[in-house]
């Protein structure tokens, strides 16, 4: 269920990256920033906090212990 | 002068950083080339970063944004925010992994082994290595002319002092006089040159800026400045090197920011309100001039970043597989500190320097502010372009690890010689490859607009090669003759859309329009930078199209032995 989750997570924020809907809107934020620039600013804070969550919730903690098994580069030997 | 002598100190700087990091190299070959899997989590991130930060990236995504507007935000940086950090979570982590248990520094090791084939791994080696030389010419390039930019002698009254060219033969040079061209008894924009009464081209004598440093100088100093710190060096002199690079783009683009914005009547707000006013400027505040089409293909491009042999390389640098942890999370927001300055000045720059072509819009940034700072603020702004153009120096030390590796290694040459050799020999492809771009860069002088197209072709063959990596770590079932298709997909789509691209340069439309190409029942599109397939960008069949080979043809061959499964995917204890 946790991995459903997550994946229909970054399926929703990937959706949110194509904001179709603001394609023409010429509102400015503050009075400075074009409404398409503030919102993408705003989707790289949700990138980061997806990515947050991923690391949380779905990090790969089975990579963290590692036995070198064989001698720097005698791998493709 | 003071800008040259400002960057002269930031070369200086680097170069003692490379010299530094020599003093703490054991010499071995894990330490000259992954700096001994070592690096910190600060280092690894601001690194990683600075890595992928090219002056391509930087000076390239403001010029797109002067021609096209507030979308190549979008288009190019939130769409690298959201796909690369994935990337790096689920691809680079486990490079990182492999690399540690197997010994593995590149990924062409991993592939062979993976794969239980050589000649696959020869075939993606020669791919990378071929895309990648780009990237050194242009970075050599771009050396000579910042320097000879930053360089030119000012006269009193603030102009550049002009000289006279000569051909090689010693005669003066002539140039037509250009004149605005009029339609309908009014004069536009567009130049055309003069003619006299006979209806032959009046001629005048040409004339360029004089400068301190040339540009042959300017690229010599700058390819000799980066070869010395990734020859004493090696990674961890170029890990240092872009950490510190990585410092000075963040600090760059806050300063700029308030420079430019102290400089405006009303500041940044009376400033849109003119833009939105100005029909030449107010689709710029919108995404009028990028297709949806576009924009939904281009979030394939990010998928090159980790298939970068640099990249890749970079992973397996981190002391602990923890690092990426950091690295992932601050990785959108870094690009949004970078990234939303340059795309808003591109497109202010509309407004404030006007007139620029798609050939000189790269140079917005830098207009800009040589025209709102003074000479010491102008000095650190090229060292600020300095370090975008010099981001050359992974690529060249990745090739350097890919052919001691995957080719002096492999092949016999460290049984044979020893691993101080190895490393030797490495260091010493360092300076051929430096020798051999800087040629090149001298040959080409003004041929640059080649190299930035191989660049841009190189973005969507290293994407197409993800399916690759992906199917290598997460599908058991993958197997060489997938991995040789796919591979070969992606030469041959490169090969023939550089090839369509060249046959249409006739028919090339203006930016943000393009037509069909004949002959082709509407399957191709040419626009004014590219070839499009269904209106879509080339990437993306060549990412699905990879992806399909790989599973297909792999479903279709033998697997790989037990042995190599059981290697790469062992049992998961309980």
């Amino acid at each position: 269920m946790k991995k459903v989750l997550l994946i229909l997570m970054v399926v929703c924020v990937y959706a949110l990256h194509q904001d179709f809907w603001l394609w023409r809107d010429n509102t400015r934020v503050f009075g400075i920033l074009p409404i398409g620039l503030a919102y993408h600013a705003g989707f790289s804070i949700l990138a980061a906090i997806m990515m947050f969550v991923l690391v949380k919730f779905a990090w790969p903690s089975e990579l963290e212990t590692v036995e070198p098994q064989q001698a720097p580069g005698e791998a493709d030997k | 002068m003071i800008p040259a002598i400002v960057v002269f100190c930031y070369l200086a700087i680097v170069l003692y950083i490379g010299i530094f990091a020599f003093r703490k190299s054991t010499g071995s070959r894990d330490d000259f080339f992954l700096a001994n899997r070592s690096l910190g989590p600060y280092i690894f991130v601001l690194s990683l970063f600075g890595t992928n930060m090219t002056a391509f990236a930087i000076l390239g995504s403001s010029g797109l944004a002067y021609q096209r507007g507030i979308g190549v935000y979008g288009l190019m940086a939130s769409s690298s925010g959201f796909v690369i950090p994935l990337t790096l979570f689920f691809i680079g982590t486990r490079l990182w992994h492999l690399g540690k248990k197997f010994g593995h520094l590149t990924q062409v090791q991993y592939f062979r082994d993976r794969w239980e084939c050589s000649f696959v791994g020869t075939v993606i080696f020669a791919l990378t290595a071929v895309m990648l030389v780009p990237y050194l010419i242009i970075g050599t390039m771009g050396g000579g002319t910042t320097l000879e930019s930053i360089s030119t002698v000012m006269g009193e009254d603030g102009k550049p002092v002009m000289v006279q060219v000569y051909n090689p033969d010693g005669t003066p040079a002539m140039e037509p006089v250009m004149v605005p061209k009029v339609v309908d008894g009014k004069p536009t924009p567009q130049k055309v040159p003069k003619l006299d009464e006979n209806g032959n081209k009046v001629l005048q004598p040409k004339m360029e800026p004089k400068h301190w440093v040339s540009y042959e100088v300017g690229a010599a100093l700058v390819a000799l400045v980066v070869m010395s710190y990734v020859f004493f060096g090696g990674m961890r002199g170029t890990a240092w090197v872009n950490s510190f690079q990585t410092l000075l783009f963040l600090s760059f683009g806050a300063a700029a920011f308030i420079i430019i914005g102290s400089k405006q009547d009303g500041g940044f707000s009376a400033l849109m309100d003119k833009m939105a006013a100005n029909p030449r400027t107010a689709a710029l505040l919108t995404r009028e001039r990028i297709p949806m089409e576009e924009f939904f293909s281009y979030t394939f491009i990010p998928l090159s970043s980790i298939m970068f042999p640099h990249i890749a390389i970079m992973c397996m640098t981190a002391e602990k597989v923890t690092h990426f942890k950091k690295t992932v999370i601050f990785y959108p927001l870094c690009i949004m500190a970078i990234w939303l300055p340059c795309v808003y000045f591109g497109v202010i720059g509309a407004e404030l320097v006007p007139g620029l072509s798609q050939e000189t819009s790269d140079d917005v940034i830098p207009r800009m502010l040589r025209e709102n700072t003074n000479v010491l603020l102008a000095g650190i702004l090229g060292a600020g372009i300095m370090a975008c153009v010099m981001a050359s120096d992974s690529q060249i030390l990745a090739l350097s690890t890919m052919f001691s590796e995957d080719i002096f290694r492999y092949y016999g040459g460290k049984e044979k010689f020893g691993e101080r050799v190895q490393v030797w020999t490495g260091r010493v492809f360092i300076i051929i490859v430096t020798l051999i771009a800087y040629l090149i860069a001298l040959e080409l002088k003004d041929k640059e607009g080649i190299f930035e197209l191989a660049i841009r072709f190189a973005f969507s063959g290293f994407a197409a090669l993800a399916p690759v990596m992906l199917a290598a770590l997460f599908w058991k079932r993958s197997n060489k003759w997938g991995a040789l298709a796919a591979t070969l997909w992606v030469a041959f789509s490169l090969g023939f859309t550089w090839w369509l691209f060249s046959d249409t340069e006739l028919i090339k439309p203006p930016p943000g329009k393009f037509v069909d190409i004949p002959g082709y029942g509407g399957i191709f599109q040419r626009s004014f930078s590219n070839v499009l397939v269904y209106g879509f960008l080339p990437v993306m069949p060549m990412v699905i199209g990879s992806a399909l080979l790989m599973i297909g043809v792999s479903l279709l061959t033998p697997p790989p032995s037990r042995a190599t499964i059981e290697k790469y995917f062992p049992p998961k204890t309980a």
